[in-house]
């Protein structure tokens, strides 16, 4: 009865949601629709083709060198983010989790900063901190590795502090009472339990550092490091052509691509805990 | 004596164990020293740094007992009563209009979804996280296509035969900044909420309803009272980012016309001579920020302790 009377009103509520959920995606899904144009235009559609991802013979994804270089930019970067703050957060993560000490609620407090802090205000000093204290550190792509490392250490910590609080010590402990050292119980016990998260926390990083312009773009020095974001923000609005949205398409498949298997391998592997891929989405959204 | 060895090991054994843990959290921390404190004491050095003599640029001053506030003042004096004080303005109305566009897309939203049932949630949540993992500059992206003035919006425009000839939306137009900023900020705003919202305990609307309450006073009563710190959660999520944001109007507008305080801090720091001005300006915008987190955290406290009394 209750349930009935639940149900009663919500249409409206309903086509409120449907209309957001298409109005959020429709636009891109036309973006992506206008990389496969034929003509230079994108918002006149004539005709399906590949010339802006391989045909043309110059200003086409793959032979566009500019926009080849924007895409090695990006993908760098994020891989050097991803083997930088993977293994700094998850240390992080257990360290906190572990530590007993008067010292470990500030580094706590000091982890949790980043992911509030706006990302101009970090952008702003690390760009002031290169320039005037810093100065060794070469300028451009170095950089900006270090900056994309610094702010996504604490989503990693996020990520496997989550999975740490599920595994619990004993069984780190019974490791211990059966004579394993400290080293030997991390090792042995709680790295392979880790294993998921520590995956998640590879493709997070990777997908949020691909993602990330201000940063980049503060941290850069010009067209030799410029990334993908940053080539779609500086390109010019009327003479762009459809390939500015096919490298836009390229890097969203590659983003979408490394979600999904985060997502399927966190499923996989926790199943127990989240009974749905959407929970484990939003677990690692938020 | 054997009881005394045993402590003194006891003891031994906790100040290893806390050594072994410090050094897996020493090395994340001492990154984030390096790279996130000292850089953002780096901008107060530089905010408070002299003029050089010679150049005339700020060199920044590392001791903070010879700080020289000048540079500060100068900020806070063209914001209060000067010509910053239209972009900050600005700022407010901008974020302030989308604050309110969230919430009467995103409550609806976020209330439908929390109160759907388990089995069709999973595919309408997937819907709404999707675009945060779609690179923000490419949903930017899709609206000047759309907005160009051969694009989709302005042809449809003149299929129903309004506004004569195409408008330009991408230039100085202060609602496409505000729908643009809507449409990247929403998704913040909606997952937050419905988290909370989720959480709810439905058997007491339930009750209400059972005690005679009409849906709108149920809602009134009951849901909206409950919701109200998850909304506050929110709103803080998405107007801290939005404060600093830059590249949402720089991309959909790029005029002096739309310009905000995040807009101002790039170029004093890009494109002047005079990033010692822009490092007072993140300052300001810091301060704010913080004023605003405090604000939101001192009023989760006392709504948290006020539960608790009751």
């Amino acid at each position: 009865m209750t349930v009935v009377k639940r149900r009663r009103g919500i249409p409206a509520l309903a086509a409120i949601t449907w209309l957001y959920i298409l109005w959020s995606i429709v636009p891109v899904v036309i973006a992506v629709q206008f990389s496969f144009n034929a003509g230079k235009s994108r918002s006149v559609w004539q005709g399906f083709s590949m010339r802006w991802y391989t045909g043309d013979p110059n200003q086409s994804v793959l032979h566009d060198p500019t926009l080849r270089h924007a895409m090695a930019n990006s993908l760098w970067l994020a891989f050097g983010a991803m083997v930088i703050a993977t293994p700094l957060g998850t240390a992080l993560a257990i360290g906190l989790a572990r530590w007993r000490s008067r010292l470990a609620k500030p580094a706590n407090g000091l982890m949790l900063f980043p992911l509030v802090t706006p990302e101009i205000v970090m952008g702003v000093s690390l760009f002031i901190v290169f320039v005037n204290l810093f100065t060794g550190v070469s300028a451009g792509f170095t950089r900006q590795l270090l900056g994309h490392a610094t702010f996504t250490i604490s989503y990693v910590v996020i990520i496997v502090r989550g999975r740490l609080l599920s595994i619990g010590t004993q069984l780190e402990e019974a490791a211990r009472d059966l004579g394993a050292t400290r080293w030997q119980a991390v090792r042995t016990i709680l790295l392979p339990l880790l294993k998921p998260a520590i995956f998640a926390s590879l493709m997070i990083v990777f997908a949020t550092s691909i993602d990330d312009f201000v940063i980049s773009s503060f941290l850069s020095t010009g067209a030799s490091d410029e990334t993908v974001p940053m080539k779609i923000y500086s390109s010019t609005k009327g003479t762009a052509t459809p390939a500015l949205n096919a490298l836009a398409t390229v890097m969203l498949v590659i983003t979408l691509a490394a979600i999904t298997v985060a997502v399927l391998v966190m499923r996989k592997l926790n199943h127990d805990d989240s009974g749905h891929p959407a929970a484990a989405l939003i677990s690692i959204s938020s | 004596m054997n009881e005394i060895t045993a402590t003194a090991k006891g003891v031994r054994h906790k100040q290893q164990s806390t050594r072994f843990w410090a050094l897996f959290a020493a090395p994340g921390t001492a990154w984030l020293l390096a790279l996130f404190v000292v850089p953002f004491y780096a901008v107060l050095a530089l905010a408070f740094g002299h003029p050089d003599p010679i150049f005339g640029s700020a060199i920044p001053e590392w001791n903070p007992l010879k700080w020289d506030a000048t540079a500060l003042r100068d900020a806070l004096s063209r914001i209060f009563g000067g010509d910053l004080g239209t972009v900050v303005i600005r700022t407010f109305t901008y974020v302030g209009i989308t604050l309110v566009i969230c919430i009467l897309v995103g409550y609806p939203v976020a209330y439908y979804v929390a109160r759907s049932a388990r089995k069709s949630r999973g595919i309408i949540l997937t819907a709404l996280v999707l675009p945060f993992w779609i690179s923000y500059l490419m949903r930017m992206l899709a609206w000047v296509n759309l907005l160009a003035p051969d694009g989709m919006v302005n042809r449809f425009l003149d299929w129903i035969g309004i506004f004569g000839g195409p408008k330009n939306f991408l230039s100085g137009n202060a609602v496409t900044v505000i729908i643009g900023l809507a449409y990247g900020y929403i998704p913040f705003f909606i997952l937050p909420l419905y988290a909370s919202l989720e959480r709810m305990d439905v058997r007491l609307i339930e009750a209400a309803r059972d005690l005679g309450a009409s849906r709108a006073r149920a809602f009134w009563r009951i849901t909206w009272p409950l919701s109200r710190q998850g909304l506050m959660a929110a709103s803080v999520i998405t107007v801290l980012p939005m404060f600093g944001d830059y590249y949402t109007n720089g991309y959909l507008s790029g005029s002096p016309n739309t310009s905000m305080i995040g807009n101002q801090i790039e170029y004093y720091l890009h494109g002047s001579t005079s990033p010692q001005t822009g490092a007072a300006l993140v300052i300001v915008l810091s301060v704010l920020l913080v004023i605003l987190m405090a604000y939101y955290l001192v009023s989760t406290a006392r709504a948290a302790s006020s539960v608790a009394l009751r």
